[in-house]
């Protein structure tokens, strides 16, 4: 364990731009917290934190110049891997004849600044789904490989988290290449910085001000209980999932399906939904055709189209799939829960349906 | 004389229609039962007429068709080996509601049903029985029945019968 | 320094570095016209090598240049060399386009993808197919690999349920199997005609007098989903168990490789663990409404 100044924090920076990384973390924007690309530690918002709750997102100043007191915006990292737009191949048609050219993967060394516990989980099940199952896709492949990671524990967690529930935080045990957890504000901003690889490691080594103290770990300690204690929603997953995949008939899916506008918002916010569609387009002279993979929801009428209509015509339906998918049958398909409590999908759904609170109800009188 | 009645006891007897009937039902509907052959084309009875008989086909093809002036003969259904043609004979007004005409060369033991109704009347035993027989028909021909409205083979882009709550 | 972070851990593990999202070419050699909206199409690789060897019951996507991207189950002979078959009907906007495609012209062929009949369990025992509409075509791959080494099974019972007399898949075919003395061939259609002596009624008719042994056979079903259920339903009345029947199941797909989540149903990825599902594994959602 390490201890981690601001100027150490900017000498990490420093040394993974040298190497080429491409840099990315949470900036201020248009009031709300996004993720995009950082020249410095200077990029990074201070002395804010979030107000979340169903169907609400506000920032505000805390006072101090705190480095993370704030949790996730409505963006996540899966944007980096699975891109929202990627072009698969071109075709050209000479007569009737067709030649194809595949886009070639893209690889690049990224380093992801400030990921929360969550996140980290959010990108271990994206990795279990699209790059560690019989095929794989390609480019998610391409652009994960080379990533270095710094993680960021909570100690300030958001009105719709609950990732205490979901084993995934508010501690990062995995996943990461290093991990902080922010100690004190108001000009003594510092970190406990730990290495969860060599290269991590090596950079801590390099740009610590030494190994942390007993009294350090205890304030750790302290703070991350403390956050843990203080989660905004919690969600019983016990029997959870048995429980829901019984659950097709429940009338609360016909009572969410009157609030629900089938946005799609929660998909697109969450940072475990992988659904993507492909679209085919010409150009003019009909000679060159473009296969694009796009982002897709399970709340639109086109994700379930059969010839001659949808499977799941209802917004009921569609929600069902959604949330049974996250809680219960992801267990079936991929060995663990599609939820990493988040929270996104409760505080960027326009009408504020909040998932903890439909899981429950529908399991509370689960039927048959 | 006897390999006759011997033949018609097994192909009655072996017939789904008297599954699990008890010995004295089943005397019964020998005593009504004729052994017939009907060739090709023959009609086994005509719409409008009074049902006093029903079939058990043993062998052979009938189908049950609507008459329609310039279409002819629209047949709905066809009746093979083992089934019964013509359930009318136990529903009131008991008048034949189709033509049945022999596609195939039949094998068919006829029942005489003016005399099994008595029967039925007389023995309420042997009528739930046959209520229970002639409604397993009728059930089956209502899910085909059904099955065929749904046109399931059709292509699902024309004609969408079921009716559809469309949102987006 | 060696950049690789330690926390993951990913290799692009391509299956015989061929990306499956990327077709191979194949050209048209010949379009075969069934019925008035079903055709059966013959393709061979542009680049002059094979078609891709499969499985009785497993399909492929298709791409029709600038137009889109269908699954298509295989028809051909899975053991004979030959060209790839897919017999199509045309339903959409893709399947339209693919009516109008002529030979020499050349099309985007991904697969072959899902799982298959199970043919093998077969061995010995009698094979009942149950067959509604199209969905002769996914099983005809079935009865190439029986005929052609018939002495390994029982007997072999076709029931084929189609709409109308003209719209009979594969008129030859079922004929010559039919006269052949060692594959019973019945089949219902749903309306008559004018000069149509066969059979009139729906498919499960038909399974009510198969002649089956209830013991060992196993079942291979599919067409319409409510056809199937029914079908399902009427071969268990007769005695089959549920672990020996198996349907052939359909749900929208865009990758064909698990990865795009639209065909899920339930928790089944009907692209990876299916089309062809046992029965008793998937039972529990037939039927249940919008899953």
């Amino acid at each position: 364990m390490f201890i981690l100044e601001p100027d150490g924090f900017e000498k990490i920076l420093d040394s993974l731009r040298e190497k080429g990384y491409r840099i990315t973390g949470p900036k201020l924007r248009d009031g709300a917290i996004v993720l995009d690309t950082i020249d410095s530690a200077a990029s990074l918002p201070r002395g804010v934190r979030d107000h979340q709750g169903p169907g609400r997102y506000r920032l505000e100043e805390t006072g101090d110049d705190s480095w993370f007191s704030y949790t996730l915006g409505s963006d996540s990292w899966k944007k980096l891997f699975f891109h929202p737009i990627k072009p698969l191949f071109k075709t050209t048609r000479d007569g009737g004849l067709l030649q194809i050219e595949p886009e070639p993967p893209r690889e690049g060394l990224k380093a992801l600044i400030g990921v929360r516990p969550c996140e980290l989980q959010a990108l271990a099940i994206q990795d279990k789904v699209l790059a560690e199952g019989e095929f794989v896709d390609r480019h998610y492949v391409a652009s994960r490989k080379g990533t270095f990671i710094v993680a960021v524990n909570c100690t300030v967690p958001g009105g719709t988290c609950f990732c205490v529930s979901m084993g995934t935080g508010p501690v990062a045990d995995r996943g990461y290449d290093i991990s902080l957890t922010e100690l004190g504000s108001n000009g003594a901003t510092r970190f406990v910085a730990r290495a969860g690889s060599p290269h991590g490691e090596e950079l801590l080594a390099a740009a610590s001000s030494g190994k942390a103290g007993e009294s350090d770990l205890q304030l750790e300690a302290e703070l991350l209980e403390a956050a843990a204690g203080n989660m905004g929603r919690s969600l019983d997953v016990e029997g959870l999932a048995a429980a829901l995949a019984e659950s097709g008939d429940h009338p609360r899916w016909e009572e969410v399906a009157e609030r629900c506008q089938a946005c799609t918002n929660c998909t697109m916010a969450c940072p475990t939904c992988y659904c993507h569609t492909v679209e085919d387009s010409t150009d003019l002279t009909g000679s060159v055709a473009d296969r694009t993979r796009v982002w897709d929801s399970c709340f639109t009428a086109d994700h379930s189209y059969l010839h001659g209509g949808s499977v799941r015509e209802t917004r009921g339906a569609r929600y069902r799939q959604w949330l049974t998918h996250k809680l219960s049958s992801w267990h079936d398909q991929f060995g663990g829960s599609g939820c990493t409590g988040c929270g996104r999908c409760i505080t960027w759904c326009p009408v504020g349906i909040d998932i903890t609170e439909e899981a429950q109800a529908v399991r509370g009188t689960a039927r048959g | 004389m006897g390999d006759t009645l011997e033949t018609l006891k097994s192909d009655l007897f072996a017939a789904p229609f008297c599954e699990g009937l008890e010995d004295t039902h089943l005397e019964v509907l020998l005593a009504c039962a004729h052994e017939e052959r009907m060739p090709k084309g023959r009609f086994l009875f005509h719409e409008g007429a009074a049902a006093d008989y029903f079939y058990i086909i043993v062998s052979g093809r009938v189908g049950l068709e609507l008459n329609c002036p310039n279409r002819g003969g629209l047949s709905i259904q066809t009746c093979d080996a083992g089934d019964v043609v013509g359930s009318s004979w136990l529903i009131p007004p008991c008048i034949w509601r189709f033509d049945a005409r022999v596609l195939e060369e039949c094998r068919l033991v006829s029942m005489d049903a003016a005399v099994l109704r008595e029967h039925c009347k007389a023995d309420p035993t042997f009528g739930y029985a046959m209520v229970e027989r002639i409604a397993q028909v009728k059930a089956e021909r209502l899910d085909a029945a059904r099955l065929q409205l749904l046109d399931l083979y059709g292509n699902p882009e024309e004609g969408r019968h079921v009716a559809r709550t469309r949102i987006d | 320094m060696s950049p690789e972070p330690g926390s993951i851990n990913l290799t692009d593990r391509i299956r015989g570095g061929v990306d499956p999202m990327v077709p191979r070419i194949y050209n048209v050699e010949r379009i075969r016209r069934n019925n008035h909206d079903t055709f059966t199409m013959e393709l061979n690789p542009a680049d002059g090598g094979n078609p891709e060897p499969f499985s009785a019951g497993q399909f492929n996507m298709l791409y029709i240049f600038g137009v889109g991207e269908i699954p298509v189950s295989i028809s051909g002979d899975p053991v004979q060399d030959g060209p790839l078959m897919h017999t199509i009907r045309e339903v959409g906007t893709v399947t339209r386009a693919m009516a109008r495609l002529k030979p020499g012209d050349s099309i985007g062929v991904r697969g072959p993808f899902g799982s298959h009949w199970p043919v093998e369990l077969a061995v010995g025992t009698d094979v009942v197919i149950v067959a509604g509409g199209i969905g002769l075509a996914p099983l005809r791959p079935v009865i190439y690999q029986v005929t052609g080494n018939r002495s390994r099974y029982g007997r072999m019972v076709l029931l084929y349920g189609a709409r109308a007399p003209k719209e009979i898949l594969y008129q030859r075919q079922l004929k010559a199997w039919g006269g052949s003395f060692d594959m019973d061939v019945h089949v219902t259609v749903d309306r008559g005609e004018r000069g149509w002596n066969g059979e009139i009624g729906v498919v499960t008719g038909l399974i009510r007098r198969a002649p089956l042994d209830r013991s060992g056979a196993i079942a291979l079903i599919c067409g319409p989903e409510i056809m199937m259920r029914f079908s399902a339903q009427e071969l268990l009345r007769r005695g089959m168990d549920k672990d020996r029947i198996y349907v052939s199941m359909e749900r929208n797909m865009k990758c064909g490789v698990g990865l795009c989540g639209h065909c899920q149903y339930g928790a089944k990825i009907i692209c990876k663990d299916g089309p062809v599902y046992r029965y008793d594994d998937i039972e529990s959602l037939l039927g249940r409404r919008e899953v």
